[in-house]
């Protein structure tokens, strides 16, 4: 089986995002960038069925300008064996996005498609159950545990006051929770490695996608920001200060 | 203009979240149709008919809706005859999983998250873990939006006697079976609907430390939360987890204890209204956002504060 991975570049996840003055974005000029964190597992998994021999190919596709091409060579130090990249605008809307991603996933037929569940820069959390839509596929959101077995894939879901097992039909889409693994880093070796692995650039026009978008952004603002409040020196201060000034005991 | 609301419910209760979804869809304008889907779930529904901002519940009781599969819903939600301009759903995990579905076959972009209608087509989302917030306006025919239920306050719950229509046809994608669940049985109150919180960190140290955890709140009657680093450590389950990639909670009061305060911690509680921090690190960044800091062993004074209350 093939399993199709997609990432993104985002903001590192150790970088506070600040406003541009002009209130039009957030300013990404200079900011160190990094894969995004649920992406990381979705390659982590990906490669672990390969290693188990579930899957015989890890193909990773990131869908950016020339600079996502670095993420890509992450993901194929930690061992993705070939990437793609579909050449585009960093700012798309997740239907876009998942409209490109359905193109190469016809193209590639793999057997999964494994997907972060959302980015940490726009926090849309949408394009993988988009892509399932788009496919005709079922899809696995929040996944901490997937196990593929006889045409079917079980995915225990992160949800809402516990966890939720579904087995679903192959083709699927998944989408990854924090706990699902732990990803590895990438040793020297196999970042040299990865120079040299295949990397493929495709442009909208050769999927055949016109990416517009309905979607305007109109402004960007920094929230009202909180102020620190005072320091307490003992549980009975504390307490006297939350019963008499806050009035919430 | 005529709006769609999914209910929150395990076929049994009316989940509070969708009040504040309604309270989203009130602000927008419009009738409102509110879709029940589940398995034995009447007794949502007449729970929904007497919420007053509801004019119409739309009961769809089959065995295929009993887990909330996204393929089942999807297909009803699209099979339904109103012509909505607007459909909104709590920004829960059944919400994050369902709507992005329906709007890519409804070929329209989704608003996650949204914390302020500005107008019918303009809404202010949070982005990069709350800390920057981006006004979009759409202009797709239907506007598909998950809603942050700690944005709005909750419509009223009764008074209200909206007719109940039942939408017979079961609508099975065949794609996807519902296997099991494991649901944490807590006494507790629910994470986001509490208007207490007690959250746990690194600082715990272990699991077993959160009982010291679990006695405070239960004398203060909070729900128990955590950040991301002890969900990571292992210490805790990840539906306690607080922040950017886990719950969004706005309580009355919010403890902090043993949490340094990440960026993406912090996107999850900062809309508190007290937040105490009790960390030993007083360089902590958990205390540039805490309305008290108190510099101590968690170890000592959360014993202590439970002995006092």
């Amino acid at each position: 089986m093939k399993v199709l991975v997609a990432v993104k570049r985002v903001i590192d996840y150790n970088v506070k995002a600040r406003v541009k003055a002009d209130n039009t974005d957030v300013d990404l000029a200079n900011v160190k960038m990094a894969l995004n964190p649920f992406c990381e597992i979705a390659i982590e998994e990906a490669v672990r069925m390969k290693e188990s021999g579930i899957a015989d190919e890890v193909v990773v596709v990131s869908i950016g300008t020339k600079q996502c091409e670095e993420q890509i060579r992450t993901a194929l130090a930690l061992g993705a064996d070939r990437g793609i990249r579909v050449d585009a605008d960093a700012q798309m809307d997740p239907l876009s996005i998942a409209k490109l991603l359905a193109k190469v996933t016809e193209k590639e037929q793999p057997g999964l498609v494994v997907l972060g569940k959302q980015a940490i820069d726009s926090d849309n959390n949408q394009t993988g159950q988009m892509l399932a839509a788009l496919m005709g596929w079922p899809q696995g959101t929040f996944a901490s545990e997937v196990n593929v077995d006889a045409g079917k894939v079980n995915v225990t879901r992160e949800v809402d006051g516990g966890l939720q097992t579904v087995a679903l039909n192959l083709p699927a889409v998944v989408t990854t929770d924090l706990r699902l693994n732990e990803p590895r880093y990438a040793s020297l070796p196999n970042i040299m490695k990865a120079k040299r692995k295949p990397l493929e650039t495709l442009s909208t026009d050769d999927l055949g996608v016109a990416v517009t978008s309905a979607l305007t952004l109109l402004k960007v603002e920094t929230p009202p920001e909180r102020q620190a409040g005072i320091r307490v020196s003992s549980v009975d201060e504390l307490i006297d200060k939350l019963k008499n000034d806050a009035k919430v005991l | 203009m005529r709006l769609l609301v999914i209910a929150e419910h395990d076929n049994n209760e009316l989940k509070p979240v969708t009040l504040t979804t309604l309270a989203a869809a009130q602000q927008i304008g419009g009738e409102v149709d509110l879709l029940v889907a589940g398995f034995n779930c009447q007794i949502v529904a007449d729970a929904a008919a007497v919420v007053p901002a509801v004019d119409k519940v739309i009961l769809a009781d089959a065995p295929v809706y009993e887990h909330q599969l996204a393929e089942n819903i999807t297909q009803l939600v699209l099979a339904l005859p109103g012509d909505y301009s607007h459909i909104l759903a709590p920004s829960t995990t059944n919400g994050k999983n369902l709507l992005p579905r329906v709007a890519a076959l409804l070929d329209v972009n989704q608003l996650s998250d949204t914390m302020t209608v500005e107008s019918a087509d303009t809404f202010k989302r949070p982005i990069y873990a709350g800390n920057a917030i981006a006004t979009v306006q759409s202009s797709d025919a239907v506007k598909v939006i998950t809603v942050r239920g700690t944005a709005f306050d909750a419509v009223s719950a009764e008074g209200g006697s909206a007719s109940i229509e039942t939408f017979s046809e079961a609508c099975d994608a065949g794609l996807s079976q519902f296997v099991g669940e494991a649901l944490a049985e807590s006494d507790r109150p629910e994470l986001t609907a509490a208007s207490m919180v007690v959250s746990g960190g690194r600082g715990m140290g272990n699991g077993e430390n959160f009982d010291l955890l679990y006695a405070l709140a239960d004398k203060l009657g909070a729900a128990v939360g955590a950040s991301r680093a002890a969900v990571d450590a292992g210490f805790v389950p990840n539906d306690m987890q607080v922040g950017q990639t886990g719950k969004m909670v706005a309580p009355e009061l919010y403890l902090a204890v043993g949490i340094s305060g990440a960026i993406q911690h912090l996107a999850g509680m900062k809309d508190s209204k007290v937040i105490v921090a009790i960390n030993k690190d007083e360089e902590a960044p958990i205390f540039q956002v805490a309305d008290y800091g108190l510099v101590a062993d968690l170890f000592d004074v959360v014993p202590e504060m439970s002995g006092k209350l």
